[in-house]
C-alpha cells in the first residue's frame, strides 16, 4: 500500500517535471546568480567576529578578542566612525525632512495645472536631472557653487556680495548637499504620487464642488487622503533606510574641506575598508549597519500597521 | 463649463510661475555647462559667461575627440551599456516570467530565497573578499556580471506579467504549446512597455554607476567614463591630450571640463523623453506589491 501510493506520486512527479521542467530550467540562471553574488558574500560576514589575515581562509582565522566582538567595540571607539554613524543619521534625516515632502507638493502643483501640453513639457524637464550620475551633478554643482568661477557666486559678487564657499564649508556644504538631493529627486519622485491622484475617483471632486468646496479644501480632504496610503508606504520606506544611503552621492560630493561633516558609513568602509585593508574592522561595521537596518525596517513597517495603514508586506 | 472665480485664476498664474521657475532651476545647470564648453577661454577667465556662450568655438570638444584615453572610456562605456542591458532583461526575463504560474512547486520557497537579497546584504568588504575570490577584480567582467539582476526590477516585470490575462497562456497551454513558446510568443510582444522601462533603468544605472569601477577595477584601460570623468573632476589623474595641452591654463581647463560632462550627459538626455510614457507606467508598477 505505502510501497504502491510511493510509486504513484513519483509518477506524478515524472508527469509535473516533464510540463514544468522548463520553468526551473529557466530559474535556474538567476537563483544561481543570487547564489553566488547575494548569499555566498555572507560567508565573508564572519571576518567580523575573526581576525583577518591574507594567506588563512575564512574558516580558520582565530576568533578576535572579546568573545569575538574586538571589531564591533574598536569601531564605536573609533572617531571617524562615530562621525561617520552621525553623518549618515543626520543627513538621512535632512534629506527624509526636506526631500520626502518635495516631491508631493510638486505632483499636487503639477496637478493643479490645467493646460496638459506645459505639463507635459514641465515633467519632462523635472524627470531629467534623475538621468544625471552623481558625478555629473557634482561637477554642475561645481559649476555653479564654485567661489571663483561659480555661476551662482559670479552673480553675488556682481551684485557687490561676498562670495559664499558653498561647497567647501561644513555648513553650506549641506545645504548644497540636500538641496542637490532634492533637485534630483522631486520630479522623478512625483510620478508615483500622481499615479496615485490619477486613481482617485473623479466623483469625489464633483460631490465637493457640488457642496461648495475650494480648490484647497479639495486637494486637503480629497486628493491628500486619497493620496495617504503612497505616502505611508513610502515614508516607511525612508524610515527603514534612514541608516542606509548609497555611496555614490555622498562619495561624489566629498572633498578633504568637509569630511567632518560629509563622511557616512558607506564612505567610511571604503576609505577604511578597501583603501586601508581593515576588512574586519569595517565588516563589523557593514554587518552593524545591515542589522540595524533591517530592524529599523522592521519597526517601520510593525508601527504602520499598528496605525491601521497598509504595511509595505 | 465651469465659470472659475477671480482667486482660482490668480492661483492658476502662481502654479503655472512656481512651474515655470523649477523648470528654469533644472535647465539653467545644463545651459551654464554648455555655454562654458563652447565659449573662449579669455571670456572664460574673466568670469563673463552666464548662459549664453562667449567667443563661440568648438575647441574644447574637438581637444576632447583627441584624447585617446577619453575615447576609450566613451566606447567602452557604451559597449558595457548595450551588454549589460541585454543580458540583464534576459536574466530578469527568466527569473519572472516562471513565478507567475501558481502551481509551480517551491515557488513559495523560490519567493522567500529572492526577497531575502533585498532586505540582508552582506556589505561592501565580504562583496569586495567574493570578487577577489572569484578572481575578478580588475577583470572587465566585474562590470557586468555581479549586477546584472536587480530584484527590485525584477519585481516590476513580475507584476506586469500578472497584469497578462491567465486566459492567454491558459489557451495555450491546452493547445500544447511549452512554456518557452508561451514566453516568447505571447509574453514577450505583449511586454514592450515593461521591457522598454527595464531597457532603461538598466542602462541608465551602468552608464551612470561608478562606485563598481572605483572599488574592483585597477586597470584604466577599464575605466568607466564615470569613473574617469570623477578623477578629472577632482584632478585625480588628467586625460593625456589635455594636460599636454589644456590643463595648464585654467581657462580651457574649465571648457574642456564642461565638454566632456556635456559629451557623458548627452546620450542618455537625448533617449529619456521618447521612453517616458513606458517609465512612468513601470515605476508604478513597482510601486504596488502583492
Amino acid at each position: 500500500m505505502a510501497n504502491n501510493s510511493g510509486k504513484k506520486s513519483k509518477v506524478k512527479f515524472g508527469v509535473y517535471m516533464k510540463k514544468y521542467w522548463q520553468l526551473y530550467a529557466m530559474l535556474f540562471l538567476p537563483l544561481t546568480y543570487l547564489l553566488i553574488f547575494k548569499y555566498a558574500p555572507m560567508i565573508y560576514v564572519q571576518i567580523a567576529f575573526k581576525k583577518y589575515s591574507l594567506v588563512k581562509s575564512v574558516w580558520e582565522l582565530p576568533l578576535a578578542g572579546n568573545h569575538g566582538f574586538e571589531y564591533f567595540i574598536a569601531a564605536f571607539k573609533n572617531n571617524d566612525f562615530k562621525y561617520a554613524l552621525r553623518n549618515t543619521l543626520t543627513l538621512n534625516l535632512l534629506d527624509l525632512f526636506f526631500g520626502f515632502p518635495a516631491p508631493i507638493i510638486f505632483a499636487l502643483i503639477l496637478n493643479e495645472l490645467c493646460f496638459v501640453k506645459f505639463k507635459k513639457v514641465v515633467q519632462t524637464i523635472a524627470y531629467m536631472p534623475h538621468f544625471l550620475s552623481w558625478v555629473i551633478i557634482y561637477s554642475l554643482a561645481l559649476q555653479l557653487l564654485a567661489p571663483n568661477d561659480g555661476l551662482v557666486n559670479m552673480i553675488i559678487k556682481n551684485f557687490g556680495g561676498e562670495a559664499i564657499p558653498f561647497l567647501n564649508d561644513a555648513t553650506h556644504w549641506i545645504g548644497s548637499y540636500i538641496g542637490f538631493g532634492i533637485w534630483q529627486n522631486f520630479g522623478w519622485g512625483s510620478i508615483i504620487y500622481l499615479a496615485a491622484i490619477a486613481g482617485i475617483n473623479p466623483e469625489l471632486y464633483e460631490a465637493a464642488a457640488v457642496d461648495g468646496a475650494g480648490r484647497f479644501r479639495k486637494i486637503w480632504h480629497i486628493t491628500l487622503p486619497g493620496i495617504k496610503p503612497t505616502i505611508v508606504v513610502l515614508l516607511i520606506m525612508s524610515l527603514g533606510n534612514i541608516l542606509g544611503g548609497g555611496f555614490d552621492r555622498p562619495f561624489a560630493f566629498q572633498n578633504n574641506l568637509v569630511m567632518r561633516v560629509a563622511d557616512v558609513i558607506a564612505t567610511f568602509v571604503y576609505r577604511v575598508g578597501i583603501k586601508g585593508l581593515q576588512f574586519s574592522l569595517t565588516t563589523a561595521v557593514g554587518l552593524f549597519q545591515s542589522v540595524v537596518g533591517v530592524f529599523f525596517l522592521l519597526m517601520a513597517n510593525f508601527i504602520s500597521r499598528r496605525l491601521g495603514e497598509r504595511g509595505i508586506w | 463649463m465651469k465659470i472659475k472665480s477671480n482667486a482660482d485664476r490668480a492661483w492658476d498664474v502662481v502654479f503655472v510661475i512656481f512651474c515655470l521657475l523649477v523648470s528654469a532651476m533644472c535647465v539653467i545647470p545644463m545651459l551654464n555647462l554648455l555655454a562654458k564648453s563652447l565659449s573662449g577661454t579669455e571670456f572664460l577667465v574673466r568670469n563673463e559667461v552666464y548662459l549664453l556662450p562667449k567667443g563661440f568655438n568648438f575647441n574644447a570638444y574637438s581637444t576632447v575627440l583627441k584624447d585617446p584615453k577619453y575615447i576609450r572610456a566613451f566606447f567602452w562605456t557604451v559597449f558595457l551599456t548595450i551588454v549589460c542591458t541585454i543580458l540583464s532583461l534576459t536574466m530578469t526575463t527568466l527569473c519572472a516570467f516562471p513565478l507567475i504560474f501558481e502551481n509551480l512547486k517551491g515557488r513559495k520557497a523560490i519567493n522567500i530565497f529572492i526577497t531575502i537579497t533585498m532586505f540582508f546584504n552582506a556589505g561592501t568588504i565580504p562583496n569586495y573578499l567574493l570578487m577577489q575570490k572569484l578572481h575578478l577584480l580588475s577583470n572587465p567582467l566585474v562590470l557586468i556580471i555581479p549586477g546584472v539582476m536587480s530584484v527590485y526590477n525584477m519585481i516590476i516585470m513580475r507584476s506586469f506579467f500578472y497584469g497578462i490575462p491567465d486566459s492567454l497562456r491558459e489557451s495555450a497551454e491546452i493547445d500544447g504549446a511549452t512554456f518557452f513558446k508561451i514566453l516568447v510568443l505571447i509574453y514577450l510582444p505583449l511586454s514592450k512597455p515593461v521591457m522598454a522601462t527595464l531597457a532603461l533603468f538598466y542602462a541608465v544605472g551602468r552608464w551612470n554607476g561608478y562606485s563598481d569601477a572605483l572599488m574592483y577595477m585597477r586597470d584604466d584601460r577599464f575605466y568607466t567614463l564615470q569613473l574617469l570623468l570623477y578623477n578629472i573632476i577632482n584632478n585625480i589623474n588628467q586625460v593625456e591630450v589635455a594636460t599636454q595641452e589644456g590643463f595648464s591654463s585654467p581657462g580651457l581647463s574649465a571648457s574642456l571640463k564642461a565638454a566632456i560632462v556635456m559629451f557623458s550627459t548627452v546620450p542618455i538626455l537625448c533617449i529619456y523623453p521618447f521612453l517616458q510614457k513606458y517609465f512612468i507606467h513601470g515605476v508604478t508598477l513597482g510601486a504596488v506589491k502583492e
